[in-house]
């Protein structure tokens, strides 16, 4: 069987003395999608973070298709460029169209042509029913057509797994659906992802795997059904049940 | 409901005609009154003579008008100058790499210099001091002194303008380029500077509106631009017009340069 599309093992991460990351080992096969769920600050985002090189781990490592990409000899810009990450602020370039936005990376990193990038990322927004907004500024644009956007900006390149920041989380309740749909079709595609979220039914719908995080450690994890109707850890039961009681369950 | 829309249309236009009628009265007031103080001082007489002679305008005019094109074309080189090189200074300053660090020390301590000195002794320093190093190809011109001691001077505070501008760019926009596979660089060059250099625009103009005037301090090193020919003009006839017409020179591009500025960022505050 070949490696792992993204495999960690033993990550450590602190902030000044606060650790963040405890020793963490996660592998995620090809074409599979891996939920990552816990409270705030359980660290889910700083290992989406870790794992496409925009924070320095401590210990450990992280590898991308079996090379340890944590060495430091290799480039981060090179192992980004195999990835797609999606923030739960957007974070699109203001100053360019939604086109420029999707181009900018296939021209500039991988140096396909202007007239090849853009055709591939008018196929993408069309598909994903943004082909009309392609010549838009990014503030001409919902909240939820923004992180389309955003996700179609980290397909473009072809990445071999995507890292989904909690994608809904800054969007109004009305939009959330949108977005949802799109990762649903991803993930019926085929593609590889690891998604930080607080929408548990999504978790549970679209995962094959979750991973429960508490204080850095993933506590827990299984089958969503597994997690969601049997869980072993008290952390895990004392999280789900609060989700419950603030009905977000 | 008809009748109150136009009742309401109707008040508003009252308000707005008493309003435009009060601002003429007060405006035509204030200006007779200070046009009388002025012309009843016992001096008056003979500052009209000195300051507003209509025939030592005409007169000297011309002269103060071909002065004023070598200002015109000394602050627009020295504008492009001041560009080009704060820029390269700003990005030598946010750079991180320690093979740098001179550069940037360098860069730091140039801007610390020049913006700390005052323009007219650098043009002083300049323009007496490079010439007596009497080096090969040391340049003689007082015109390209002069435009040497501004660039410096000016760059300072353009660079550090730029340099507001980039950081002023929020970090998740170079976490978004750096994590669509951008190198550092590229993500300056595409991603962070297009934004900074967008918002710095208003700021520049402002510092090109002071340079557009300092450009007079060239005279004390003799070229004959529009202050320095005004002056002589003065000296030679004992009446000061022709130091009236240069500034009304001088008003004619800071003046409209002072619209756009207000124009451009009229509309950078609605974009």
């Amino acid at each position: 069987m070949s490696a792992p599309v993204i495999e960690v093992r033993g990550v450590t991460k602190a902030y000044g003395d606060k650790p963040v990351l405890r020793g963490i080992d996660l592998a995620v096969e090809e074409h599979r999608a891996i939920a990552l769920i816990g409270a705030s600050g359980s660290g889910k985002s700083t290992l989406l973070r870790c794992i496409d090189l925009l924070d320095e781990i401590d210990d450990g490592d992280v590898l991308l298709d079996g090379e340890v990409v944590t060495d430091p000899s290799v480039r981060p810009d090179r192992v980004r460029r195999r990835l797609g990450m999606v923030f739960q602020g957007y974070n699109l370039f203001p100053h360019l169209t939604v086109l420029e936005n999707v181009v900018l990376a296939p021209r500039r990193v991988h140096g396909t042509s202007r007239e090849e990038a853009e055709a591939r990322a008018l196929e993408l927004l069309g598909r994903f029913g943004l082909a009309d907004r392609a010549a838009d500024r990014p503030d001409r644009l919902s909240g939820g057509q923004q992180q389309r956007v955003a996700i179609v900006r980290a397909l473009a390149t072809g990445p071999r797994a995507l890292l989904l920041d909690e994608v809904t989380s800054a969007l109004d309740p009305e939009l959330v659906g949108e977005v949802l749909n799109l990762v649903r079709d991803l993930k019926a595609d085929g593609m590889t992802m690891i998604l930080a979220t607080h929408e548990m039914s999504f978790a549970a719908e679209v995962a094959d795997e979750i991973c429960f995080l508490h204080d850095g450690l993933i506590v827990e994890r299984g089958r969503p059904e597994q997690i969601f109707e049997a869980p072993e850890r008290e952390e895990t039961r004392r999280f789900l049940r609060r989700l419950l009681e603030a009905k977000r369950l | 409901m008809d009748d109150r829309r136009a009742a309401r249309a109707a008040a508003r236009r009252r308000r707005d005609r008493r309003g435009a009628a009060i601002a003429t009265v007060s405006t035509v007031v204030l200006v007779a009154l200070v046009v009388w103080l002025v012309g009843s001082t016992p001096g008056w007489p003979d500052v009209r003579e000195t300051f507003f002679s209509w025939d030592a305008f005409s007169t000297s005019f011309p002269d103060v008008l071909e002065g004023f094109w070598l200002d015109v074309r000394l602050f627009v080189i020295v504008e492009i100058a001041v560009l080009i090189v704060g820029l390269v200074v700003a990005l030598v300053r946010t750079t991180t790499s320690p093979a740098l660090f001179p550069l940037r020390a360098f860069a730091a301590a140039y801007v610390d210099v020049f913006r700390g000195v005052p323009v007219i002794l650098l043009v002083y320093l300049v323009g007496f001091g490079v010439p007596a190093l009497a080096f090969e190809g040391a340049p003689s011109d007082p015109v390209l002194l002069g435009g040497i001691a501004l660039t410096l001077s000016y760059t300072a505070y353009v660079a550090e303008v730029y340099r507001a501008g980039i950081d002023s760019v929020h970090g998740s926009q170079r976490q978004a380029a750096l994590a669509v596979g951008l190198t550092e660089r590229q993500a300056m060059r595409h991603v962070i500077l297009p934004q900074a250099v967008r918002r710095v625009i208003p700021p520049l103009l402002n510092d090109f509106i002071s340079l557009q005037k300092d450009v007079a301090l060239v005279a004390i090193l003799g070229p004959l631009e529009a202050f320095r020919v005004a002056q002589i003009q003065a000296a030679s006839d004992f009446n000061y017009t022709p130091l009236l017409a240069a500034a009304l020179l001088y008003l004619c591009v800071t003046i409209p340069m002072a619209r756009v500025v207000d124009v451009v960022q009229r509309r950078s505050r609605t974009a």
